[in-house]
């Protein structure tokens, strides 16, 4: 591959190419020549600043030459997608195992060193050459700084993401608790991202379940702003075009102040205080017995 | 207002789908060329049936106040953000004022259902130019979460 | 496009087929209302399953029919509306508020039937 590759990536300053491309030809020669010793200083530092404590130094070294490989390669040919890939499943494999931003950071900047250190003490006899080979490795050195930092970051927040998705969906569960009945327990911050995701998989469920009535408690929900109430307030008229009555319980004087200053007809609202009052008036609108047992408070017979 | 008002411009040329709004069966056209788009750009059934409701409102209002005008649908892309936009133009009677047409319940007293209360709160931008004589110019926007 | 309208027992049925303009559905509020009285139904269906929208214009015209219908002395229950479509139409302020819902054509047939025995029974006792 080689420096043919090289030269027909650059195509933006030609001048500054041409010069740069010759020389950095032989900064990748001297770097492949000296793979092995350069490779090792490097494994040696990650120790030694205790980063990438999470691998073994098996690993760390195996790591460490994929990345000096690439790492040359993405100088030689001035191409950082294979990097970037290589970056991204890195991280995959590593972001699992707590390997933070900064030990990412951190290794890659200590390759750089290395690197420049190595071509400092092989051409600083002439300096001026040696400042054009600086020249010429340092925003290429820098790029590849930045692929592998930035595929790292999106990982992670790619992870993030999919982590948060997941306690979304987990922390909004639509449950059915009988025939024709759904039971949606809210809990926790309900933002209006979280709030409309609620309704869409709560309408779904109506219709997947043909619920005739859903119980929405409120009781574990910390605060509500008006955003939030109107969202509550659009769920129960949605329900009810699909068919469906929505008992809403656990209504808490503040958010029931809320509903109130937003312009909500209480009255118009079927609450009831409890979970357990909204379940047996839920079943009294299905046209289930419920039936007290003196004895057991609580439980319910189904006449 | 100055000569260079947008609602008395075309709307935008550039690579949108334009509709001719006329009869209410282009209203059907337009909202199912704009849930089209929409699925096609990636939107969710969701918020593509709330992108075609906007369109069905704003063409209505085009029908009836304006009798003529059309639709402008075009997917944008900023900085990898994606949103589809959609510019409902009429060189109608106008709105008098447009504060009040803003106003909810507006609308639905004395039956003149501009629905633009509600358009506004279906999308995620709106704007409005409108002059008595000249016309109505609505933008509104919808973004790829 | 016409809706097509059928005589089930006491009840009809307006079976929604396709998207429907603005004059599809003021011929649709025409023909019930008419077969209503034609038939003396005592309850209306109307299946709107298919409809991918219901703008303000389709939202009002449905309750136009049922008010009508009620004028008439029936009754009328709307079925199918699809979940993007509810949400779609409560953002807009649409409610639909004094108009019956049920989720589909199995259960609107059930609502009219528990509804119309109710009607009779209260003439019935108002008549004792």
């Amino acid at each position: 591959m080689g420096g043919k590759a090289a030269q027909g990536r650059m195509t933006n300053n030609e001048t500054f190419y041409e010069v740069s491309g010759t020389l950095l030809r032989e900064l990748v020669d001297h770097l492949r020549q000296n793979r092995s010793q350069l490779r090792e200083e490097w494994a040696r530092r990650i120790s030694a600043d205790k980063l990438l404590t999470a691998m073994s130094e098996e690993e760390i070294f195996a790591e460490a030459t994929s990345i000096y490989d690439n790492y040359i390669e993405a100088l030689e040919t001035q191409t950082f997608e294979t990097l970037q890939a290589y970056a991204r499943n890195l991280s995959e494999r590593i972001i699992p195992r707590g390997v933070e931003t900064h030990e990412i950071l951190g290794i890659v900047l200590q390759l750089r060193d290395v690197l420049a250190r190595s071509l400092f003490s092989q051409y600083h006899v002439d300096v001026e050459k040696c400042n054009r080979m600086f020249d010429a490795y340092e925003p290429a050195a820098n790029r590849v700084a930045n692929t592998v930092a930035l595929g790292f970051v999106e990982e992670r927040e790619r992870i993030i993401r999919e982590q948060q998705e997941a306690i979304r969906e987990l922390s909004t569960p639509v449950l059915q608790v009988r025939e024709r009945l759904l039971i949606l327990p809210m809990i926790g911050v309900i933002d209006p991202q979280r709030a409309r995701q609620l309704t869409e998989q709560l309408l779904r469920g109506i219709r997947a379940n043909r619920a005739k009535v859903v119980v929405i408690d409120i009781t574990g929900v910390a605060a509500m702003d008006a955003t939030v109430a109107n969202h509550l307030v659009q769920t129960v008229e949605a329900s009810r075009l699909l068919g469906a009555t929505v008992i809403v319980t656990g209504l808490s004087p503040e958010i029931a102040q809320t509903l109130v200053n937003i312009g909500v007809d209480l009255g118009k609202m079927n609450t009831v205080a409890g979970l357990q009052g909204g379940i047996e008036e839920a079943e009294r609108l299905l046209g289930y017995n419920v039936v007290h047992s003196l004895a057991a408070a609580g439980t319910e017979l189904e006449a | 207002m100055a000569d260079d008002d947008p609602a008395r411009k075309p709307p935008a040329a550039s690579n949108g789908t334009r509709v001719k709004i006329e009869t209410d069966v282009d209203i059907v056209t337009a909202r199912q060329m704009g849930r089209a788009l929409a699925a096609q750009m990636g939107f969710g059934p969701s918020v593509s049936t709330v992108v075609s409701m906007a369109i069905s409102e704003l063409a209505r209002n085009i029908v009836s106040y304006a009798k003529r005008g059309e639709i402008v649908l075009k997917p944008t892309n900023s900085n990898g953000r994606v949103s589809i936009e959609i510019v409902a133009h009429d060189e109608g009677p106008g709105i008098a004022n447009v504060t009040q047409a803003m106003q909810d319940g507006f609308s639905t007293s004395g039956g003149l259902g501009l629905g633009l209360p509600g358009v506004k709160r279906l999308m995620d931008e709106f704007e409005i130019v409108s002059e008595v004589g000249r016309g109505t110019t609505v933008k509104v926007r919808k973004w790829k979460t | 496009m016409e809706v097509p309208i059928l005589k089930q027992g006491d009840f009809l049925i307006a079976s929604i087929q396709s998207a429907l303009t603005d004059a599809d559905l003021m011929a649709l509020r025409d023909a019930v209302v008419t077969k209503v009285g034609h038939f003396r139904s005592s309850g209306v269906i109307i299946d709107v399953t298919v409809l991918d929208v219901m703008d303000s214009f389709a939202t009002r015209t449905l309750r136009d029919i049922a008010h009508m219908i009620r004028l008439r002395g029936a009754e009328t229950v709307i079925v199918g509306i699809q979940p993007d479509v509810a949400f779609s139409m409560v953002q807009l302020g649409l409610t639909l508020e004094d108009v019956a819902t049920a989720l589909d054509l199995e259960e609107g047939i059930a609502y009219l039937s528990r509804r119309t025995k109710e009607i009779r029974k209260g003439v019935a006792s108002r008549g004792r």
